[in-house]
């Protein structure tokens, strides 16, 4: 792919397994780009290696074979730069929401540093809830705290591993409209790791679709459609069942796919 | 309860005819007798002296320690077994050697307290730092923190709950030993009034006082670190415990 920021060139991953010599094969041969500004879901059945996937990418874990490149140079460890948002919730419960947020702010002096607080703050809709300590919200205000720490860092990249999976439905499709309406402002790239077929399909410009273990990316599905998306509009609709379709799922219930 | 335990002390006491142990009446004209001579206030500042310098000094060597060990998995590999080999020994069993090095000085009491509250404040940091959750580390790292950042924002941060758990044990125990090293190295201190009423003359009204007022120390030093779990930056530690 031309102009990636993100190259996953020739990435195999393999752990040890519990005897000696044995090796678990997580990834093989994973080849994809991501482009600037573009949002990308990654798909695959739960246990594929995803997360993995993601860990890799952003320099948490080393692959056993293959590169990273991000603007074109290899990634050996993680970087301000590119922010990752954590399934289990990284924010610090030590620290309230401001501090939280102000964690990735060390260069700035302090009236700029509360400034881009305030802003985030208010982007994700925790006005009024500076002063408050995570164990004092609840997950989906927890995970709007982690947010705004990552983009008032200035990321070029935000790398999310199922950043929504622990919340309720409801909260999960408020989450996901608010993070489309904070990408669009914000114009940042997004490698957005889901289990859920129908939430990559409301959020991406592109969905990786990978395999059962060892993982490779299957298909590649361009999600060309206008947003804000209707989750009953015939376009939204026909990407769903395709996606489906292709990771061997039938929509009716008790019914699998040849 | 306590109405109706002083009473049956005082019961048995009359019952069984002591003519050495004393009743709870005893034992309040002993502490009123203390305060008029101006003991009791003496000997209790000298044993939380004692216990506040031995204490502090263990906080200060044994918290830094834990983390440095909890997160270099080979400096503790070379550390613990010698940790664990010092850690059974009772503080009681130092004394001669204590009073050999420091004679019969303040110096000899603190360094056993030193001794005895060092090592559950070591261990109770380093296996908060090796339990510390992944994720919070992985979050610092992608912030780019230094590794001084790193142990004073994020791993200290992270395991103060854990530490102060750890501080409150050490506390009981530095009191524990405060009492069984002034009965031997130096001549003052609630321990010393124990030890010296019953040898100076059997004055059993005073060792029990002296128990009494050990009690009721050691309850307000547990109160008082029990409000450090308070403050917000660690009662997000405490959440899950049934009270």
């Amino acid at each position: 792919m031309k102009d990636a920021v993100i190259s996953i060139r020739n990435l195999s991953m393999r752990f040890p397994g519990k005897r000696a010599g044995e090796e678990i094969a997580v990834l093989e041969n994973v080849n994809a780009g991501v482009a600037r500004g573009q949002f990308v879901c990654i798909v695959g059945p739960s246990g594929c290696g995803k997360s993995t996937l993601l860990n890799i990418v952003a320099g948490f874990l080393e692959a056993t074979s293959g590169e990273i490149l991000v603007e074109g140079l290899p990634v050996r460890r993680p970087d301000p730069r590119r922010i990752f948002v954590f399934q289990e919730n990284g924010v610090f419960p030590w620290l309230n929401v401001h501090e939280n947020v102000g964690f990735g702010l060390r260069k700035q002096t302090r009236s700029e540093r509360d400034r881009i607080i305030a802003r985030y703050i208010d982007m994700v809709g925790l006005g009024g809830f500076e002063n408050a300590y995570p164990h004092e919200l609840s997950g989906g205000m927890r995970q709007r705290v982690e947010i705004a720490r990552a983009l008032a860092a200035n990321p070029d990249i935000i790398y999310m591993d199922e950043p929504f999976g622990a919340l309720d439905f409801l909260t999960r499709l408020k989450m996901r409209t608010d993070l489309v309406r904070i990408w669009q402002s914000e114009k940042k790239t997004i490698l957005f790791v889901t289990h859920d077929i129908e939430e990559a399909v409301q959020l991406a410009d592109r969905v990786l679709i990978m395999t059962a273990r060892p993982a490779t990316i299957q298909e590649v599905v361009d999600v060309d459609l206008p947003r804000p998306r209707h989750l009953d509009s015939p376009g939204y609709l026909e990407k769903r069942d395709r996606i489906f379709q292709l990771m061997g799922m039938s929509l009716r219930v008790g019914e699998t796919a040849a | 309860m306590a109405a109706l335990f002083l009473t049956l002390w005082g019961l048995a006491v009359r019952w069984s005819h002591s003519d050495l142990f004393p009743t709870p009446g005893n034992v309040a004209r002993g502490i009123v007798e203390l305060i008029q001579k101006g003991l009791l206030l003496k000997y209790i500042v000298a044993s939380v002296f004692r216990v506040s310098w031995g204490f502090t000094l263990a906080v200060l060597v044994g918290v830094p320690l834990g983390l440095v060990l909890g997160w270099y998995s080979r400096a503790f590999q070379a550390f613990n077994p010698f940790i664990q080999i010092l850690r059974p020994i009772s503080p009681i069993a130092w004394i001669p050697v204590a009073i050999l090095w420091f004679g019969v000085s303040d110096a000899a009491p603190i360094f056993l307290i030193f001794l005895a509250s060092v090592f559950p404040i070591t261990v109770a940091t380093i296996a908060a730092v090796q339990n510390m959750q992944l994720v919070y580390l992985r979050a610092a790292q992608n912030f780019g923190l230094s590794t001084g950042e790193l142990f004073r924002q994020v791993i200290l941060r992270a395991c103060l709950p854990q530490i102060i758990t750890g501080i409150r044990i050490a506390l009981g125990v530095a009191w524990l030993v405060v009492v069984a090293a002034e009965m031997i190295a130096v001549n003052s201190g609630l321990g010393y009034l124990i030890i010296d009423a019953r040898n100076a003359g059997k004055r059993y009204d005073l060792v029990v006082a002296g128990m009494v007022m050990i009690g009721l120390i050691g309850l307000i030093l547990d109160l008082l670190v029990r409000q450090l779990e308070k403050f917000d930056e660690v009662r997000w530690g405490y959440i899950g415990r049934r009270k």
